[in-house]
């Protein structure tokens, strides 16, 4: 491997209680690199991502995003966790879109777009709104930025989620299961603006259950399986020749 | 039906026909019923001991007037400090830190389990247990000067409204998704800026309705003072009645000031609501 990857993540496990989410994770994602994570749930793949964006803290091991350790600092032989201010500003590194959108239902479409870079960023508001109104015109939204969440369907609330994400101009997008929570006539639209993102050169990791996006769109898909990377490689090896019993019969499930 | 099938005999075509109304005759006779009773009780207050031209002549005088006043004013300003007591309170019960939490629970039993009345005789009698207060080597001044019934009332209504309103707040702040939390964090704001930007105006609407009894419940919790000798309507239709012997009169007085009051706040109470419902489907049709 070549270029520094963007993301590291080195020997990483996270438990809750007695049971162990991550165990003893090592993977790479280089820039520009899509990245398909796929498992059943509870395998674990949610976990890692969330921990890339420190909304889960590790027990052990270490994630370096653009070569700068996540939550923790080493001096002395030891490791010091990071106080929650520069923690917050390692996460401006990365975008995250939820499952379940998550989108402030007490803004409009723009002004959910627009709270990161003014209020977080202090970003002049007139140039940021420029900004978003592009955004949402990207994800085909421009017509909405005055609605309230509740007046759009999940697809859009979705895109808007997209929208608000790459507003912080991140160098890292993290997906957890996009379209999960979405009607099936929606997910089409959520995966093309995705889609369009990737092909942006965008960096991405996608937590997924759409293999048909995986098989198109990833360079990279990861198995997981009880807290651990089972397989990875390219979207022909892992789908279509996966080597390990465990993978071919989650595919065989999945595709039915 | 456009199917082309034929439609079972026996159903015959009811559109176009009249619906007759029914007679409720049990809801007419309780509506007769109730009125009977008012009229009895407007018929004995009418012939009762009652000068209604005193209660017409003092409603406005000037000592009622500073009393409603000092009411609004001890009203306001306990509400405010119950609030930001109240919300600082209720953040640290939601902290993880288990001391934060156990002062906030403590708080609140302690305030919450003890009659206000005694509170505010016990703030209007500190000087008995600290004869002087002050900060050591900076500042200090004699208890009975510095706890007027001003500020025995405010710090005794104010610290109690307090441990109440910290569960109104916790309440608001449970209400809100979790995510919404993790989406302001993943975009990079901080716990304090989240919850002032995020958490807080999506709590606002589930606790104003609350928060609203309780002001109401505080513009007449004020009367209380009257006890500490705070100059407040009650206590100024009282030193009325001891001079003339008009006690009802004064009385009915001091009870119109405070139904004019809560008359006036529950519509601004909507206006408030409506506000903080931006986004919310009920609203938005």
């Amino acid at each position: 491997m070549s270029a520094r990857p963007l993301v590291a993540v080195r020997r990483v496990s996270k438990s809750f209680g007695t049971f162990k989410a991550l165990n003893d994770v090592s993977l790479d994602v280089r820039p520009g690199e899509v990245m398909c994570l796929i498992g059943a749930s509870g395998s674990g793949k949610t976990t890692l991502l969330r921990c890339v964006n420190q909304l889960t803290r590790i027990d052990a091991g270490g994630i370096w995003v653009d070569g700068e350790l996540l939550g923790m600092r080493e001096s002395g032989g030891r490791l010091h966790a990071l106080s929650e201010r520069e923690v917050a500003r390692q996460r401006l590194k990365t975008g995250m879109v939820f499952q379940r959108f998550n989108l402030f239902p007490h803004k409009t479409a723009l002004e959910n777009v627009t709270e990161g870079p003014v209020h977080v960023q202090g970003r002049r508001p007139a140039e940021v709104r420029d900004e978003a109104m592009a955004l949402l015109a990207r994800v085909g939204l421009a017509a909405k930025a005055g609605n309230y969440p509740s007046q759009l369907s999940g697809g859009q609330q979705q895109r808007v989620a997209i929208a608000r994400a790459l507003a912080m101009k991140p160098q890292l997008m993290l997906f957890d299961e996009p379209t999960s929570a979405l009607d099936p006539e929606l997910v089409g639209e959520v995966l093309a603006v995705m889609r369009e993102l990737a092909r942006s050169g965008m960096t991405m990791m996608v937590v997924t259950h759409e293999l048909g996006f995986a098989r198109e769109v990833a360079d990279t898909v990861v198995y997981m399986d009880q807290g651990a990377i089972v397989e990875a490689g390219t979207p022909a090896e892992v789908l279509g020749g996966p080597r390990e019993a465990r993978t071919r019969s989650f595919l065989s499930a999945v595709i039915g | 039906m456009s199917s082309g099938r034929a439609l079972a005999e026996g159903f015959p075509d009811l559109t176009g026909l009249p619906t007759a109304r029914r007679t409720h005759w049990g809801r007419w006779i309780a509506a007769g019923l109730i009125l009977v009773v008012l009229a009895l009780i407007g018929r004995a207050f009418a012939q009762g001991q009652i000068e209604w031209a005193y209660v017409g002549r003092f409603l406005t005088v000037p000592v009622i007037l500073r009393g409603i006043v000092n009411t609004l004013v001890m009203a306001v300003l306990a509400m405010s400090l119950g609030i930001v007591l109240g919300l600082v309170v209720a953040v640290m019960r939601l902290s993880p830190n288990p001391v934060l939490k156990g002062v906030a629970a403590g708080y609140t039993w302690l305030f919450r389990g003890t009659p206000l009345i005694l509170q505010l005789l016990l703030w209007f009698n500190l000087a008995l247990v600290f004869p002087v207060i002050g900060i050591p080597g900076l500042w200090s001044a004699k208890s009975v000067e510095v706890m007027t019934p001003f500020l025995a009332a405010l710090l005794g209504l104010g610290i109690n409204q307090g441990a109440y309103t910290s569960e109104v707040m916790r309440a608001g702040l449970l209400s809100v998704d979790a995510g919404q939390y993790e989406a302001a964090q993943a975009i990079g704001m901080g716990r304090l800026k989240a919850l002032y930007r995020i958490i807080l105006p999506q709590a606002m609407r589930v606790v104003l309705p609350p928060l609203g009894n309780e002001f109401i419940g505080m513009v007449k919790a004020t009367s209380l003072a009257s006890v500490i000798q705070y100059p407040e309507v009650l206590h100024a239709a009282e030193n009325i009645y001891y001079a003339n012997s008009r006690v009802i009169e004064l009385l009915i007085v001091a009870g119109l000031w405070y139904l004019l009051v809560v008359s006036i706040l529950t519509p601004l109470q909507m206006l408030l609501e409506r506000r903080f419902s931006r986004g919310t489907a009920r609203i938005t049709k």
